[in-house]
């Protein structure tokens, strides 16, 4: 085990972690932010996405011993009253169905909004390619990129 | 002659021989007279041995060509995965680069380090493909274009021939043999490649005929 002080969603967080613990079970078990979910742990669906300065990325194959000084965003931390433009368009287009998969999509989704404001529709499609959605909600998804970009 | 030196062109191969045999042939008397010296031992310091040179490539290449380092470097601008080559799974763009696009950028997965476990993303801090402007694709060339290319300045990420050698100690390249899990390992050693290629340079880098 070793000590680590790590930036979540603004603040200085201390944990004592293996150094190859991956940071998703770090904010899940040690920080009690439940809302990145554990899916493959392999980096094939997209469900536990975050924001590493700013750049998607899978929290289930990133050690914390790799996080140094970056900082790491989730879901609970993407906006103060849950307002960002993608969860307001999520919920305009009403995109979730089960939902598991969704903290991973909103994610990813703004990640590609901060890095491209109106990307087209090939764009959405190819940054949207590593999450899955077992209830195939990619239609609504797609449309509701298209609307937050409206606001970006 | 089967041979043709790979970062030279042919007249300059020639020209270049000239010089260095007539310098050699001139040097060589003037030692014999005063010294005695045995030619050999002049010639071991001009020693470009195509042969040499040939034979360590037909060892590099099958590294080259094997998925641990041609799966980054593919014909088109999605990087191949597996043992078997194929299209990596997701669709990640190589991007201007050689680093991804947007969210789905190699470092999406493949985190410093990494973690342990089957089928994880190995982790390297430097994972890329060679940048779009110069793709320096692997796929489908034999053993003669893969050498010219890696020899053209222009083709090759601009190295220079102390850099191309040194190119053998990239973490990057490395990290082929490092990759854990039940992947394939090349057919070398990484030790027996990186003499291997040495040898191919040190011997003039020559291309194979074929």
């Amino acid at each position: 085990m070793a000590l680590y002080t790590i930036n979540v969603n603004g603040a200085a967080k201390q944990v004592d972690a293996a150094p190859d613990t991956p940071i998703l079970w770090v904010l899940r078990d040690h920080l009690r932010l439940l809302g990145t979910k554990y899916g493959c742990g392999v980096a094939h669906c997209g469900v536990c996405t975050i924001h590493l300065d700013g750049d998607a990325v899978r929290s289930c194959v990133y050690p914390i011993s790799d996080i140094g000084t970056k900082k790491i965003v989730t879901i609970e931390g993407l906006s103060e009253k849950g307002d960002h433009p993608v969860q307001k368009a999520w919920l305009e287009w009403d995109v979730p169905q089960c939902g598991y998969c969704q903290a991973g999509q909103i994610m990813t989704a703004a990640s590609l909004l901060a890095q491209n404001p109106q990307p087209t529709d090939e764009e959405i499609r190819r940054a949207m390619n590593g999450n899955l959605c077992r209830c195939a909600t990619y239609t609504r998804i797609n449309k509701a990129i298209r609307t937050a970009a409206k606001e970006m | 002659m089967k041979l043709l030196n790979a970062h030279l062109s042919p007249s300059i191969v020639i020209s270049s021989i000239i010089v260095a045999t007539t310098g050699l042939l001139g040097m060589s008397t003037i030692l014999d007279r005063k010294t005695g010296v045995d030619e050999m031992v002049l010639l071991a310091k001009e020693d470009k041995d195509s042969a040499a040179s040939v034979a360590a490539f037909e060892k590099v290449y099958p590294v080259l060509m094997h998925p641990r380092c041609m799966n980054c470097h593919p014909k088109g601008d999605v990087p191949l995965q597996g043992d078997d080559s194929h299209i990596h799974s997701m669709l990640p763009q190589r991007g201007p680069e050689g680093k991804g696009v947007l969210t789905m950028k190699c470092v999406t997965c493949h985190a410093p380090t990494g973690v342990e476990g089957a089928r994880t993303p190995p982790g390297n801090p430097e994972w890329h493909m060679p940048p779009a402007d110069m793709k320096m694709v692997f796929e489908g060339k034999t053993a003669r274009e893969l050498a010219l290319q890696l020899v053209d300045f222009e083709k090759n990420g601009h190295k220079d021939m102390k850099a191309l050698r040194d190119h053998a100690g990239d973490d990057l390249v490395k990290a082929g043999w490092e990759m854990g899990g039940d992947r394939e390992l090349p057919p070398l050693s990484y030790e027996a490649f990186k003499q291997a290629w040495y040898a191919w340079i040190d011997n003039g880098a020559y291309a194979p005929s074929k």
